[in-house]
């Protein structure tokens, strides 16, 4: 079958009814993350194989309450919807309800069945409609709506088969509206349905709502319509009201004769007896920074036994090839260049897969709405918001899905303020900085016999991050002025046990992504790195083994004469000048010109330093070859006192620098996306730079 | 007249109308329809914001938006 006549399926639905479950379950590891073209939306797709022997391709829109969008996130799924010429628009819609909560979910359904698309509705989470003792008569309720019913349980997975079934075979377009808009504006939707040559009304009255919403309108159509608005009296915000009331009193009848409950009114749920001591005034927060300070305890604690292990792998792999290889360029770009940069990507794999799933996690049980709850007042006194803490606490992984979750922020000024402090967070690319540096100076033991020292100082430089965050955040708060409202309404999601297959999934495709994208940046300066210290142009370079040989004397060993001779050829080749330039402004701080060329090349990304650091010391040491890096900067001196160059200071003040230093490329490229321009980018590189120099310079002088 | 903002926890009431136009089409769309039983279930530390329970399921708002659903007495 090609591409062409491959159908396309939309999953619609509210959020937190299963639907990314549903998703995982119709295709499988059969997905892929991409963008919808023109907006920065994560379009996430993937392919359904039919009974028929058709593949469908399946594509996740976001999770909305209804079609008028309220967020950026949102207007995707009215793009899509609304136009007929778009190249998402689905052949078949199936949207995705909570069946234990059917009454809201329904609004969303009846207005995507009066857009004319063939659908078919999905009862999800069955299972919990029977926990809250409902009884839905599934026969009547489909009669009712005039829609082909498939209930489902995307925990077990019952009902998935049944559902692919009706996907293959024709759906019936309904021939009537489920609630006729036509009355409430008649001769705005007769006019428009003319001009643009549209069949459902509910189409017409939907260009009329949204008009200026809509993107694939010009600016004249939009005119037009506003014009034939004015003429014919069309009010937006009170015919919506009216809509909306009208649909949910036939959604009312319809579910209140369908769904029967035969549960006590007054009865407690599991989810409103937890919501009790999660949202505790004492109890709330100690179970949120507990939770917090396990993930922190768990990323050193777990990681270490799979780290060492890859560690140790390459290593020994990358002496395996060197005892293969002839002596020369090649053999020395593999291991020195390439190998040394991936064993920087791959050994954090098991810190970055124990992030993510603990974030998942907190998304998947319904904890997270809650910590939103928590945390709203708190957040608000600092001109952030509530729901300024998934970003926050997402960018503990990764600074860039979460600037994009900032979309969820409704108000303008909040969401630039959560946007510009994000980055301040702790992530992922930070981990390995912060973990050889406190591998290197940390001494490994427990404290009060349950606690890591290691862990504790990884926990505090988290909170430095976030306390950065705040303040920033607070400063931004007392400059920026705004008169919009921001809104706060917001589903406390039912607690779900979380389905392992979506965790390992988000594992998956995160650190999949993070070795892809990261990886791809990192050997790339790797090698260019190589090339750039391994070769030099000056006088020194050149004349490099005369002037060892004169240097050391003729006493020295053959040993040691290689191994000045290669820190020498360093020390002057392209990428030592470049760290010399730079290496006056950074010795306050208590680097070295070598420091100083991981500095420049970690600006494209914070986990380039470690690569950076391996392939430079793998260049400046002899051909010893299965020593860790950890061990090589161990073993670093400082050739002016002699004593270990990574003294405390230095360490402290580099994980200082890095834990406030803007040094991610992707993360400016997705603030200019996001902010629309490059004012908010650059101000917020020159802020975080400026307070990362200050506060290594305070870091270094405090410790040495 | 009393708004939801006013109602204390556990306590409940029916909503009779809202005082803004357009915080009252969101509210609308989240199910808080005049004549729905609403019931304060949760108040975050600090006094605010609320958690409600209303058509069947949680709601959370903050307090300033809840003084703008009326509440029958």
């Amino acid at each position: 079958m090609t591409k062409a006549n491959r159908i396309k399926i939309a999953l619609v639905g509210n959020p937190n009814s299963g639907k990314t479950t549903l998703f995982n379950l119709l295709t499988g590891l059969n997905q892929k993350t991409g963008n919808f073209p023109g907006v920065t939306v994560d379009k996430k797709s993937g392919f359904s194989k039919l009974p028929d022997g058709s593949t469908a391709e399946i594509i996740d829109l976001p999770g909305t309450y209804s079609i008028y969008p309220k967020t950026l996130d949102e207007q995707i799924v009215q793009d899509i919807l609304l136009d007929p010429a778009h190249p998402q628009y689905p052949d078949k819609v199936i949207v995705v309800t909570d069946a234990s909560n059917l009454k809201r979910n329904l609004l969303l359904f009846t207005q995507i069945r009066d857009l004319g698309i063939p659908l078919v509705l999905v009862l999800n989470m069955m299972d919990v409609a029977q926990l809250k003792k409902l009884n839905i008569d599934l026969r009547g309720l489909s009669i009712d709506l005039g829609v082909k019913i498939i209930p489902t349980n995307s925990h077990s997975g019952d009902g998935i088969a049944a559902l692919k079934e009706a996907l293959s075979q024709p759906l019936v377009k309904s021939k009537r509206p489920f609630y006729d808009i036509y009355d409430l504006a008649p001769k705005t939707i007769d006019v428009i349905k003319t001009e643009f040559d549209l069949t459902e009304n509910y189409r017409a009255y939907q260009y009329a709502q949204q008009s200026v919403r809509l993107n694939f309108l010009t600016e004249d159509e939009k005119e037009r319509i506003a014009k034939i608005k004015d003429e014919n009296g069309f009010y937006d915000v009170p015919t919506q009201s009216q809509e909306t009331l009208g649909r949910y009193q036939l959604i009312s009848d319809i579910v209140d004769r369908n769904v029967k409950n035969s549960r006590d009114p007054l009865h407690k749920s599991v989810s409103q007896k937890i919501d009790r001591v999660v949202t505790h005034p004492v109890f709330g927060y100690l179970i949120f920074f507990t939770v917090l300070m396990l993930i922190f305890q768990a990323i050193f604690a777990w990681a270490e036994g799979p780290m060492n292990l890859i560690e140790g792998s390459i290593a020994e792999f990358s002496g395996w090839v060197k005892d293969i290889l002839p002596e020369g360029i090649i053999s020395d770009l593999i291991t020195d260049g390439v190998l040394a940069g991936l064993a920087g990507v791959l050994v954090f794999i098991p810190q970055i897969a124990i992030l993510f799933a603990f974030i998942a996690l907190l998304e998947e049980s319904g904890y997270m709405s809650r910590a939103v709850f928590l945390m709203d007042k708190l957040m608000r006194k600092v001109g952030l918001n509530g729901k300024s803490v998934v970003p926050l606490i997402s960018g503990m992984a990764c600074a860039i899905p979460a600037i994009m979750a900032t979309r969820n922020i409704d108000s303008w000024k909040d969401r630039l303020i959560t946007i510009f402090v994000t980055p301040f967070m702790s992530c992922s690319a930070r981990l390995p900085v912060y973990a050889i540096l406190i591998g290197l100076v940390v001494p490994e033991q427990q404290v009060l016999g349950v606690f890591n020292l290691q862990g504790l100082v990884l926990q505090a430089l988290y909170l430095l991050g976030f306390l950065a965050a705040i303040g920033s955040a607070y400063i931004m708060k007392l400059i920026l002025k705004s008169t919009q409202k921001s809104y706060f309404i917001m589903e406390l999601p039912g607690y779900k046990i979380p389905s392992w297959k979506n965790i390992g999934l988000t594992i998956y495709d995160k650190s999949k992504t993070f070795v892809l994208e990261a990886g791809k940046i990192i050997i790339a300066i790797s090698i260019v790195l190589w090339v750039l210290a391994s070769y030099g142009f000056n006088e020194n370079f050149r004349n490099a083994e005369e002037n060892v040989r004169q240097n050391i004397g003729a006493n020295a060993s053959q040993e040691e004469y290689e191994v000045a001779l290669s820190s020498y050829k360093l020390e002057y080749s392209v990428a030592g000048s470049f760290g010399k330039i730079i290496e006056p402004a950074i010795r306050p701080l208590g680097y070295d010109w070598k420091i100083g060329i991981a500095l420049i090349t970690s600006f494209a990304a914070r986990e380039v330093f470690v690569g950076t650091m391996s392939t430079i010391y793998s260049i400046g040491a002899s051909d010893d070859d299965e020593i860790t890096i950890r061990e090589r900067l161990r073993e670093e001196k400082n050739p002016e006192t002699g004593e270990p160059m990574y003294s405390p200071a230095v360490a402290f003040s580099l994980m200082v620098f890095y834990a406030f230093a803007m040094q991610c490329m992707s993360t400016l490229a997705i603030v200019y996306r996001e902010t629309k321009g490059w004012k908010w980018p650059i101000i917020q590189t020159i802020y975080m730079t400026a307070v990362a120099y200050i506060s290594a310079l305070i870091t270094y002088n405090i410790f040495s | 007249m009393r708004s939801l903002a006013e109602l204390k926890k556990n306590e409940r009431g029916i909503i009779k109308g809202f005082n803004d136009d357009s915080l009252s089409v969101k509210l609308i769309e989240m199910g808080c329809l005049p004549g729905t039983e609403v019931s304060v279930d949760l108040i975050a530390p600090f006094g605010d914001p609320i958690a409600i329970g209303v058509s069947g399921y949680c709601l959370s708002l903050r307090k300033n938006e809840a003084a703008c659903i009326m509440i029958e007495d």
